[in-house]
C-alpha cells in the first residue's frame, strides 16, 4: 500500500523527533524547539530548523543527523532550510525537555527569575550564585550551589 | 539607480556588517587559551563564536545575492585588505584584558542599539539576522559594561589602565556614525537605520556606563575613519594573513 502524504509526514516528524542535540544528548531537536516544521512543497519535503545560537557548532551536527534519519526512511527528495525569523527562543523548549535537562544536571531556562529563582539541579536548593554569564557551550552559564557546593550549568534564557 | 546597482550596494552593505563581526570575532578569538582566568577565557571565546556565527549569516546572504561561485568562504578567505570594510575599531590589537574590554564596550554599545533598529529594515533577511543576533549581543553588552565598571571602579591600577585604554580607543568610537556612500543609499531605501538617530541613544548609554565606572569620557578632536571604504590600519593585513593562510596555501581545501 502506498502511504499518503500525511502519513509520510508523520513518519518524518517522528524520525526527526529522535535526533538529539550532540552537546546535550538528553534533548531532542523537538524538545529544543529547533525543529520548526516538515512540509511538502512542490515535489519535495522541506524540513525547517532554526539555529539556537548563531555560532553554535552543534547545528552542523544536527543537520548531518537529520540527513542520516532521512536516509533511514529512504527519502531523497527533501531539503533542509534554516529559518532565522522568528528567532529561536528558550520559550519553545518543551516541558518534558525542561524536566529532562534538570535530571541531566543542567538547570533549565527560567524566564521569571524574580518569582521563581534558579535552583540547583542536584540538591534543589535556591541558594545559588552565578559565577560566569558564559559557560562551556554558547547556551549555558556557569553557577554554583551554596548548599551542596556543586558547580552546575544553567541553560540561559534566550 | 537601477536594480543591479541597488543589489551591488546591498552586497557591499551586508559584507561590511559581516566584516565587522568577523574581524572583531577573530581578534577576540586570539584570547583563546590566554584569558586572565578560565571563566573569562571562556566568556571571550563564547563572544567570538557568536560574532563569527553572525558574520556567517551576513556572508551567506551576500553570497546568495552575488550568485555564481560566491560562498561565505570565498568572501571571508579570498578578499584583500582594501576589499574589507570593517570599522578600524575591530582590527585594534587586544592589548591587555582592559583594552579588550574597552574595545568590546565601544563596539557592543553601538552594536546593540544598531541591531535594535535594524530589526525594522525593509530588507527582510537583514531584519531576521538582526532579530537573531540581538539576543546574543544583549549578553555581550552586559558583559563588557559590567567589566568596564569593575575595572574602572576597581583598584587604582585597574582604573588607570582601563582609562588609558579608553583614551587610546576613543578616536575609533565614532566611525559608525559617519555614513559611507553605500550606507546613505541603504538609508534612503529604509534598509538601514540613520546613524544620527542612533547616536544620541548610544552616547547617553556610553556616558552612563563610563560614569558608573568612574571613568572620564575622552575629549577627542579628531576621529579616525576609513575602514568602511577599505582604508585600514596596518593591523588588518596581519589579521588576514593568519585568517586566510590555509586557503591561500591550499586553495579550495575543506574540512
Amino acid at each position: 500500500m502506498v502511504k499518503n502524504q500525511s502519513h509520510v509526514r508523520l513518519d518524518i516528524y517522528e524520525a526527526l523527533s529522535e535526533v538529539c542535540d550532540p552537546e546535550i544528548p538528553v534533548l531532542t531537536i523537538d524538545d529544543l524547539g529547533v525543529l520548526r516544521s516538515v512540509e511538502f512543497v512542490s515535489n519535495e519535503w522541506v524540513i525547517s530548523i532554526t539555529p539556537t545560537y548563531s555560532g553554535c557548532p552543534a547545528m552542523n551536527m544536527i543537520e548531518a543527523n537529520i540527513r542520516i534519519a532521512m536516509a533511514a526512511l529512504h527519502i531523497e527528495n527533501y531539503r533542509i532550510e534554516r529559518v532565522l525569523s522568528p528567532a529561536w527562543t528558550t520559550d519553545w523548549m518543551s516541558e518534558e525537555g525542561r524536566l529532562k535537562l534538570e535530571q541531566y544536571g543542567i538547570a533549565p531556562p527560567n524566564p521569571d527569575r524574580n518569582n521563581n529563582p534558579v535552583r540547583c539541579p542536584i540538591c534543589k536548593s535556591d541558594s545559588v550564585d552565578e559565577i560566569s554569564a558564559f559557560g562551556s557551550t554558547a547556551c549555558k552559564s556557569l553557577w554554583k550551589c551554596n548548599k551542596c557546593l556543586e558547580p552546575f550549568d544553567y541553560f540561559k534564557c534566550h | 539607480m537601477d536594480n543591479d546597482q541597488l543589489k551591488d550596494n546591498l552586497i557591499r552593505l551586508v559584507t561590511h556588517l559581516g566584516d565587522n563581526n568577523l574581524i572583531l570575532g577573530h581578534r577576540i578569538s586570539e584570547w583563546c587559551g590566554h584569558g586572565p582566568v578560565l571563566e573569562q577565557d571562556i566568556a571571550l571565546t563564547n563572544i567570538a563564536l557568536d560574532l563569527i556565527g553572525q558574520a556567517r549569516m551576513y556572508y551567506q546572504y551576500a553570497a546568495e545575492l552575488t550568485g555564481g561561485n560566491a560562498t561565505e568562504d570565498s568572501i571571508a578567505y579570498l578578499r584583500v585588505e582594501r576589499e574589507y570594510s570593517n570599522y578600524l575599531l575591530c582590527e585594534r590589537p587586544n592589548g591587555d584584558f582592559g583594552t579588550t574590554i574597552a574595545r568590546q564596550f565601544i563596539y557592543d554599545s553601538w552594536h546593540y542599539f544598531f541591531l535594535h533598529a535594524l530589526q525594522n529594515s525593509a530588507d527582510k533577511q537583514l531584519a531576521a539576522i538582526a532579530e537573531k543576533s540581538i539576543k546574543e549581543v544583549a549578553y555581550h553588552k552586559r558583559y563588557s559594561s559590567e567589566w568596564l565598571i569593575r575595572l574602572g571602579d576597581g583598584t587604582s591600577e585597574s582604573h588607570v589602565r582601563v582609562q588609558t585604554s579608553i583614551n587610546d580607543l576613543w578616536k575609533y568610537a565614532e566611525e559608525m556614525f559617519e555614513p559611507a556612500a553605500f550606507e546613505n543609499i541603504a538609508i534612503s531605501n529604509n534598509i538601514y537605520p540613520r546613524p544620527a538617530l542612533l547616536k544620541e541613544q548610544i552616547d547617553s548609554f556610553r556616558l552612563e556606563i563610563l560614569n558608573s565606572a568612574t571613568l572620564t569620557k575622552p575629549e577627542v578632536s579628531y576621529f579616525q575613519t576609513g575602514g568602511k571604504t577599505g582604508i585600514h590600519s596596518e593591523y588588518l593585513g596581519h589579521i588576514l594573513s593568519e585568517l586566510q593562510y590555509v586557503q591561500r596555501a591550499y586553495p579550495g581545501l575543506e574540512w
